[in-house]
């Protein structure tokens, strides 16, 4: 069942764009150069239920603009929507209470007033029976383990607290959706782990979709197995994260650390390998080819040097996007 | 329904959340009601009664239409222009509730939140300290509130209305403050209307500000009495009823305006 169906889906902003100088400003005044700028540029996608789907893209690629329209805050200009069965701007009140939503810049829980104040509106809001909020929540909140902190007021949290405290204010109503606007920007490591082993468990036990936008890979990495790779408002890779692994970058980075030092002389060359010097008995070898050339290499500098230490490195997905970004992607 | 009684129990929490304010709004009160008392002591002199108001009419009228400000005054035009502004609007159209209703819910906890522990408490300093009269009829009372829940109304639209306009202006402070002097003027809360000369009262009677404060204030001095009563409350009602024309059909336009600000 497809949770998420976007087709053809298109936003374009008019921004307009300021003459230089005072005369330039009076200018200004009357007229004004417009531009259309296309920030979601024709993009479809489906999303199928239980999928834990990692939205990723530059800064200003299109992202928050795409959640912004999949939750009915922004119409689009072009293009179809349909998130749980309905079209989110259309249907609006039917439709937001079957979608959790938190965005990690914005806080949605009410500053002056205890967290446990907010929750209970919010179980008002989203007409939550008391039975289901006791089983539901009382599991969120041990969770997170953010029992001792309902009676504060949220303007009194630091912001790994705040953060815990929102993700359980999205999940009140136990949604089968949920977007994830960069949740972990600015949490330390023991919150994020925190938050990703939460967000695994509500996937395996309600079989809540989740898509989640951020700029820490490891986020992705640790929690989605498909990504979504946007750039400049167009989606430039859909699939898999390992397969993203396997094709962007091609070959290997071999690290052999020796006993004493070497010269570059001492070590094979051809044109599939480019040596780099780490330190003085350190080299890093980058292999353009398979996993035979690499043993090959291997065992051509065993042969001749001694060896203290050799390790293959698995290409980080952080590499793989920036070289995506820096060299574009040319993938079949 | 619940949801909106549990918004007044919030705001509620939020009043109580910032106690200075409170206290240091009943003072401020107090003094504005104690200058216009002694300031319309002077103007009154000697004279019995001017534009068929007694210095003790008057007087109360000053007390009525300060504290009954305190009930339907409220900040949400502000409150809309800042969530406008850092683009809290977004947040609020991923619930399910219509965000005009439940702004209009917050004010309304605060104004009861600001009726029961401010006006009252107000009240009785002001009973004790000027000779202000209480001992209107039951009657008198019923019509008053009834006006009262009025002109929150109104002054809510307003304030709404106001608050929208920064989703057009971007920055509509100015407006707003231009907005609450042309309230306490054009409302009666700082002269009676009946003191207007005969042009401005004429441009008045179109306007919805004396919905606001001069109704329920003479209601309760009984400057109105008889027939003019239902007039007034059926003036107020109708600018209720009018007032939704605009809100509905900027809130239209807003939405499709709606462009949420960073991020």
């Amino acid at each position: 069942m497809n949770v998420i169906e976007v087709q053809n889906l298109r936003k374009e902003f008019n921004s307009y764009s300021s003459r230089p100088g005072l005369a330039g400003a009076f200018r200004d005044l009357f007229t004004r150069n417009y531009k259309v700028h296309a920030a979601v540029d024709n993009i479809s996608l489906t999303v199928k239920q239980g999928e834990m789907v990692g939205y990723i893209g530059e800064n200003g690629a299109g992202k928050s603009t795409t959640i912004k329209m999949l939750t009915g805050i922004l119409t689009p200009t072009s293009g179809s929507i349909i998130v749980n069965g309905m079209n989110p701007h259309k249907q609006r009140e039917e439709f937001v209470r079957t979608i959790g939503v938190v965005f990690g810049q914005r806080s949605q829980l009410w500053w002056d007033i205890a967290v446990q104040e907010s929750f209970r509106l919010l179980k008002k809001v989203y007409r939550v029976s008391d039975e289901d909020y006791n089983h539901h929540m009382g599991h969120v909140i041990e969770t997170l383990e953010i029992g001792p902190l309902l009676n504060k007021p949220v303007r009194k949290l630091s912001l790994g607290q705040r953060m815990r405290c929102e993700l359980a204010a999205a999940l009140i109503h136990n949604p089968p959706l949920l977007f994830l606007d960069e949740p972990t920007i600015g949490l330390d490591v023991l919150v994020k782990l925190k938050i990703r082993k939460f967000l695994k468990e509500i996937n395996e036990q309600y079989k809540t979709t989740i898509l989640l936008t951020t700029h820490d890979l490891t986020d992705i990495e640790a929690l989605c197995e498909r990504v979504v790779l946007l750039d400049e408002g167009k989606i430039i890779y859909d699939g898999k994260l390992n397969q993203l692994q396997a094709h962007a970058v091609e070959g290997k980075q071999i690290e052999f650390e020796f006993l004493s030092e070497i010269p570059r002389t001492s070590l094979p060359g051809s044109d599939n390998i480019q040596w780099e010097q780490k330190d003085a008995t350190t080299w890093l070898g980058y292999i353009n080819g398979d996993e035979q050339m690499v043993s090959q290499l291997i065992s051509d500098v065993v042969q001749r040097n001694p060896i203290k230490n050799v390790r293959i490195n698995e290409v980080s997905t952080e590499e793989i996007v920036r070289k995506i970004y820096e060299e574009g992607l040319a993938l079949t | 329904m619940s949801m909106y009684l549990e918004m007044i129990r919030v705001r509620f929490l939020m009043m109580l959340a910032y106690r200075t304010n409170y206290y240091s709004g009943i003072l401020i009160y107090s003094i504005n009601i104690g200058a216009y008392y002694f300031l319309w002591s002077a103007i009154y002199g000697g004279k019995e009664e001017i534009q068929g108001l007694s210095v003790a009419q008057m007087t109360t009228y000053v007390a009525v239409a300060w504290m009954a400000r305190a009930f339907y005054y409220n900040n949400i035009d502000r409150e809309i222009a800042a969530e406008i502004k850092d683009g809290k609007v977004a947040i609020e159209m991923i619930r399910p509730y219509s965000y005009l209703g439940m702004k209009t819910m917050q004010a309304l906890g605060e104004g009861i939140f600001r009726l029961l522990f401010f006006s009252v408490p107000g009240m009785i300093i002001v009973a004790l300290t000027f000779p202000v009269s209480f001992d209107a009829s039951l009657t008198t009372w019923m019509f008053f509130f009834v006006s009262l829940i009025f002109s929150f109304i109104v002054n809510t639209h307003i304030n709404l209305l106001t608050g929208m306009m920064t989703f057009f202006l971007f920055n509509n402070t100015g407006l707003i403050r231009a907005k609450r002097v042309v309230i306490d003027l054009f409302s009666g809360l700082l002269l009676p209307i009946s003191f207007y000369p005969d042009w401005a009262q004429g441009l008045m009677s179109y306007l919805p500000f004396q919905a606001i404060s001069y109704v329920p204030s003479m209601i309760f001095t009984e400057g109105f009495v008889g027939q003019e009563i239902y007039n007034a409350l059926l003036l107020q009602a109708f600018w209720v009823f009018i007032l939704l024309i605009p809100i509905r059909l900027t809130w239209i336009l807003a939405k499709k305006h709606l462009i949420v600000q960073g991020g």
